[in-house]
């Protein structure tokens, strides 16, 4: 060895919180890392999906679904799109929390010296990231399509804050069954195909009122239905006919859904990380 | 105790049904090259996980560079290295950029983490290699950067499971070089491996356990020793004359004949060799019995393994 460094460990609460934040941005870094070492990868799995749907029920099926109460499909689709590229999102959180446990990578973080919070919260900031920029360029793509926002830029800044904050609940679902079923390719492939039917059961694709009455019921009462809902109305898109109670507080329901899942399984995650050393 | 680096003493784990360790202890001292040995699934994981701060015991104690693995983790990970039996290094990243993050982990200061890389990848012989993607190295190149990535703080205590399980020759070959120069600079080393020569090239003193208890402990020699004195191996030319000639030597020894795994093989133990030779060779001649090699060998670890636990290391069961 030609030199000798001694870690510096943390004595005092506000040193320690110093280096959890520190050691968070470097877990971080690693993900932003990836993008510029493979920038193609990563604009293929974040951005060719939510395309694919637009054109696919946007153009290619579109022209034979009206919305119930008018509007245009186009219109009616985008929001529910973004809300979907929030849910893809779980698989991508699932996978790679999934496989930095799998692979021992999770394990050589907690035999460092470093801050065991910013593990987890080094994934959650780099996928707030990547969710964040993925939703920039779909509304890039969106207005170049011809897609707009109709009620001013606060209401659509709140649009998407909404759309983000249901990306931060669904993350932490991500990170649970990452956590849980590591060790269970199976289980993690299972998971990420669940991914569709979760949209489909809700309003992304076609308004409620259309299904059966027991599928809808279903579809409004999907967490998922009330961010699409409060994101149309404060864009201003058609929101499709609907008189229940749950769409009418659509923008209460669009902040109490997400708030619900992060106090469930939020320390569910943290309650499985630490489980780890079992 | 005051100069050993692991000590660890009534180590119990249970996973669900099944009992892991059942009261494992061990000392390493300072400096020394300490190897776990044991077959698949007798624990040695489990004990490294222990020591390394990952996993809670459900009783018993262990101490590390001085530390209590439990109540003290934060000091005993800021003094050990840990190489696992996956290269967990991120594999979209360059070499450079995981030691770096690892580095910063470390709580080095940017600039230093980067010199400590450099430093690093120079001595593992992957400067060349470091600022590519991890994902196009060999298995022995991602080895290596495992367990350079082990060693960015200079830990006191390295700990390596199965650090050549998987490699090919060439790739265990620079494996060993590199933990014979760790132990040269004086870090302590403790080796979980299922290969017995792998023990006995590397290891100043081996433990040996199986299913959860520690069964042997002592140097190589010891354990050797433990396992008789010298041994006559011949190979026979025919597999059919295999059972008459394993009689033949039993009566006329008055010995145990072990049967090899080949088919042609038995091995006598023996204490007087050119005696036991001699008529060994007369024996077989006398009946015919043509040997295509006859050697006399100290025993192995090997021998001393199969004595101990009754089967072969490694049984011919996959690797992990």
């Amino acid at each position: 060895m030609t030199i000798t460094l001694t870690p510096r460990i943390p004595r005092t609460t506000r040193s320690r919180i110093g280096w959890a934040i520190r050691d968070t941005w470097v877990v971080t870094c690693r993900d932003v890392a990836h993008w510029r070492q493979q920038p193609g990868a990563v604009i293929a799995s974040t951005l060719v999906f939510p395309v694919m749907i637009v054109l696919m029920f946007g153009y290619l099926l579109g022209g034979a679904i009206t919305v119930p109460g008018g509007g245009n499909y186009r219109d009616f689709l985008m929001p529910g799109m973004f809300a979907m590229t929030m849910v893809f999102g779980v698989g991508a959180t699932l996978s790679a929390v999934s496989a930095d446990a799998a692979r021992g990578v999770t394990d050589r973080f907690r035999s460092l010296p470093m801050a065991a919070p910013a593990v987890i919260a080094g994934r959650a900031a780099a996928d707030m990231l990547n969710s964040a920029a993925a939703l920039a360029v779909l509304t890039g793509c969106a207005l170049a399509a011809g897609w707009q926002p109709h009620r001013g830029a606060p209401d659509a800044l709140a649009a998407l804050g909404l759309l983000l904050l249901l990306r931060f609940a669904l993350l932490w679902i991500g990170v649970y069954l990452g956590l849980r079923f590591y060790a269970n390719p199976e289980a993690v492939t299972a998971v990420r195909t669940l991914e569709f039917p979760v949209g489909f059961l809700g309003n992304p694709f076609v308004a409620v009122s259309t299904m059966p009455a027991w599928l809808g019921a279903i579809a409004l009462w999907n967490p998922l239905s009330s961010t699409v809902t409060a994101a149309r109305q404060l864009f201003g898109d058609p929101v499709g006919a609907s008189s229940s109670w749950i769409t009418s507080h659509a923008n209460v329901m669009a902040i109490a859904w997400p708030l619900l899942l992060i106090a469930v399984f939020l320390p569910l995650s943290l309650h499985r990380y630490q489980r780890l050393n079992r | 105790m005051a100069a050993s680096a692991v000590f660890c003493a009534g180590l119990r784990k249970r996973f669900g049904g099944t009992t892991a360790l059942d009261g494992v202890g061990l000392t390493v001292p300072e400096g020394a090259v300490h190897g776990l040995l044991g077959p698949n699934g007798a624990g040695k994981t489990t004990v490294v996980r222990i020591l390394a701060t990952l996993l809670r015991p459900d009783s018993g104690h262990a101490r590390v560079a001085g530390f209590d693995v439990a109540r003290q983790a934060p000091q005993v990970r800021a003094r050990i290295g840990l190489a696992g039996q996956h290269a967990a290094v991120d594999e979209i990243l360059s070499g450079r950029q995981n030691l770096v993050m690892f580095g910063r982990l470390c709580h080095l200061p940017a600039s230093t983490a980067r010199r400590r890389a450099d430093e690093l990848l120079g001595q593992f012989a992957l400067a060349g290699a470091g600022a590519k993607p991890v994902r196009t190295y060999s298995g022995g190149m991602r080895r290596r950067l495992d367990v350079a990535a082990s060693l960015i703080v200079a830990p006191r205590v390295l700990f390596l499971d199965e650090p050549t399980t998987g490699l090919d020759p060439h790739g265990r070959n620079e494996v060993w070089r590199m933990i014979r120069a760790l132990a040269a600079a004086g870090t302590t080393v403790l080796l979980t491996t299922q290969y017995l020569e792998e023990a006995d090239q590397l290891a100043d003193a081996i433990t040996v356990i199986a299913a959860g208890r520690v069964i042997a402990e002592g140097t190589p020699d010891e354990l050797k020793t433990l396992a008789g004195g010298d041994r006559i191996d011949v190979t026979l030319r025919e597999a059919s004359d295999l059972a008459p000639a394993a009689r033949l030597l039993r009566a006329r020894l008055g010995t145990d004949v072990r049967s090899g795994t080949g088919g042609r093989e038995l091995s006598v133990p023996v204490t007087d060799r050119l005696a036991a030779l001699t008529q060994i060779i007369g024996s077989l001649s006398e009946e015919n019995i043509t040997a295509e090699d006859i050697t006399v060998r100290r025993p192995t670890l090997d021998d001393a393994f199969l004595h101990l636990t009754g089967q072969h290391p490694a049984g011919g069961a996959a690797a992990p």
